[in-house]
């Protein structure tokens, strides 16, 4: 059995982003491997330690991405592989792009994250389920495996539901399905020795990016002391009524 | 012709299914073509409703909602020679139009804005990096795109009844539905509300919600939850704001007891009006606050909830 986990790195959602020429430079920011995607491979792995076989991990981005494939081979993953390009592309042409390496991995169960946290794409599920021609569950947030096929629950927009789905398939991963482990020193150490075998991406955009812009939005920033609730209270509904007229 | 999804609980249309119309309608127009719809749908409500709304409306009773189905009911009307394909962005949508897209070969545009027709390519904007940065994209046709709830106003219905088409569908292998888990429906929803009143850990329990639930229900909103809420059992899952949440956009956002990390406001940070209330007036969330109540939860709640009644009667 084969489980991969494919990867992004994004940067920390507390780092300060810049924009330089139009678009955003993440320069100075620090960069982590995907939180939603360490989900995906915490569960690469604890379904690797259960029912053997082999963990493997995927990466897709530039260069720099290498470290985020390295943090989730000192989290216990066997080997990767850096499918590396550089930019923008679209769910649709990362899929086109990771389909072939995927092919060639045969993987039993992909795992993903549900959401990137760079381009809030929530698509990559969906568009490599097609490029593989595999079911895909979405937001998993329970997984097991029975025989050749596996059994989840996952999120809808209300409520949830049991499923079953023949392997192989693809699952995104989201919070609840387990608590991913930080990397130990010797998995550390040990990372630094595994794999990674590098691909050069075939990537064919469609769509492109013509700006991106930081809008904070312009807050009022009034601040009323709460010493007296009832006094606080009723000055806020009258602020919300008559100035924001919200309410 | 631009496809729209007709996005539907059951028995009604959705609004987000009707602002899917209305960008689908301004884009056809751009094109010189017509919009037809698709409805997957078993009952008859929708079907009825549905049919107001477009000149052709593509239809298949595909059981249950999976990805797999839904993803080979929408291709199939694609397939009648769509050149966009527009839809809601809700999580069901998003998770099968991916396949949609690849399938097609199209451009993804997911969350939109809002979105446009320059010189024969589509251009949308969209959010990125959790919320914070707006982007500008483009694409060729095809295309599939997505619209982000409460960005787009809701479309009228025409004058004459849809001609019905019924869609021939192939079979394909897809997961199948063991057990539904239904969540309790209480009053509007989190995503589409005008007003999201947010408890945080500073509500100290699952109790205070109650008064967070009268507030809401006062105000017409919902109720939503942070992690750290959600995480200690006090609301369950489908109330969560951010980044593992759901996106809120209302007009009025109150947080209570909230400290406003960034995954948190990834979900809230475009409410038109932020209010926050925390006793700790360092919370990050003040920051990002129109008004902000310098105080005890349990103080104000009450308050707020008694003034807000004052102020209907
Ligand atoms: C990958 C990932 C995804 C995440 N996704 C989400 C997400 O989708 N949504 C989300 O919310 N979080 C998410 N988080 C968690 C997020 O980082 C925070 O931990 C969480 O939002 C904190 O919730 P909180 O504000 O309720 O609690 P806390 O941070 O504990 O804040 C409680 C606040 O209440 C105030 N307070 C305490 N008592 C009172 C009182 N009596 N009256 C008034 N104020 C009081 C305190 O001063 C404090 O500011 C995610 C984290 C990760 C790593």
């Amino acid at each position: 059995m084969r489980f991969v986990a494919v990867i992004k790195q994004v940067p920390d959602g507390e780092s300060r982003l810049k924009i330089q020429g139009g678009r955003v430079d993440l320069s100075g920011a620090t960069l982590i491997l995907d939180q939603m995607d360490e989900y995906a491979v915490e569960e690469a792995l604890r379904l690797k330690e259960k029912h053997g076989g082999e963990a493997v991990v995927v990466g897709f981005g530039p260069e720099r991405t290498e470290e985020a494939i390295r943090t989730a081979l000192a989290m216990g993953m066997d080997r990767g592989v850096h499918v590396v390009f550089e930019g923008y592309a679209d769910p649709v042409a990362v899929a086109q792009a990771l389909a072939p390496v995927l092919k060639e991995e045969a993987p039993t169960l992909v795992l993903t994250g549900g959401q990137q946290a760079d381009w809030d794409s929530q698509a990559l599920g969906g568009t490599l389920g097609e490029a593989l021609g595999v079911p895909v569950v979405a937001w998993t947030t329970a997984l097991e495996l029975e025989g050749d096929t596996a059994r989840a629950k996952h999120d809808l927009d209300e409520g949830a539901e049991w499923v079953r789905v023949r392997l192989p398939a693809l699952f995104t991963t989201q919070q609840g399905l387990n608590e991913p482990r930080y990397p130990t020193l010797p998995g550390i150490m040990r990372a630094k020795k595994k794999e990674i075998r590098k691909v050069q991406a075939e990537v064919r955009p469609k769509v492109a990016l013509l700006a991106e812009e930081i809008q904070e939005k312009q807050r009022l920033g009034k601040i009323l002391d709460g010493k007296d609730p009832v006094g606080a209270a009723e000055e806020l509904v009258r602020l919300l009524h008559e100035e924001a007229k919200v309410i | 012709m631009v496809l729209v999804v007709l996005d539907h609980d059951g028995n009604r249309l959705r609004k987000g299914a009707l602002e899917a119309l209305t960008r689908a309608r301004q884009l056809a127009e751009g094109l010189g073509t017509k919009v037809a719809g698709v409805l997957l749908a078993e009952d008859k409500a929708p079907l009825e409703e549905a049919k107001k709304y477009v000149e052709t409306l593509y239809t298949a009773t595909l059981g249950p909602y999976t990805a797999e189905k839904w993803a080979a009911g929408v291709l199939a009307a694609a397939k009648m020679g769509a050149k966009a394909v527009v839809a809601p962005s809700s999580r069901q949508s998003r998770a099968f139009l991916g396949r949609v897209a690849y399938a097609l070969e199209a451009g993804f545009l997911e969350d939109t804005l809002d979105s446009s027709l320059e010189a024969g390519e589509v251009q949308a904007t969209r959010y990125a990096y959790l919320n914070r940065v707006t982007q500008r994209v483009k694409s060729p046709l095809p295309v599939v795109l997505t619209v982000k709830p409460n960005t787009t106003p809701l479309a009228e219905p025409l004058e004459a009844e849809a001609e019905v088409v019924a869609l021939k569908v192939p079979e394909i292998p897809t997961v199948e539905v063991l057990e539904r888990v239904e969540e309790e429906k209480k009053g509007v929803s989190l995503t589409e509300a005008n007003v999201v009143v947010t408890g945080g850990r500073g509500m100290g329990g699952p109790e205070a919600f109650r008064l967070a639930e009268e507030l809401a229900a006062l105000l017409g909103g919902a109720v939503g939850a942070t992690r750290a809420v959600v995480d200690a059992g006090w609301r369950p899952y489908s109330e969560q704001v951010g980044q593992t949440g759901k996106t809120v956009q209302p007009a009025l956002y109150i947080g209570l007891g909230v400290s406003g990390a960034v995954q948190h406001l990834a979900g809230m940070n475009k409410s038109k009006y932020i209010v926050a209330v925390n006793k700790d007036p360092e919370a990050p969330i003040f920051k990002h606050s129109d008004y902000g109540v310098v105080a005890d939860v349990h103080q104000i709640l009450p308050a707020l909830v008694q003034a807000v009644k004052k102020l209907k009667d």
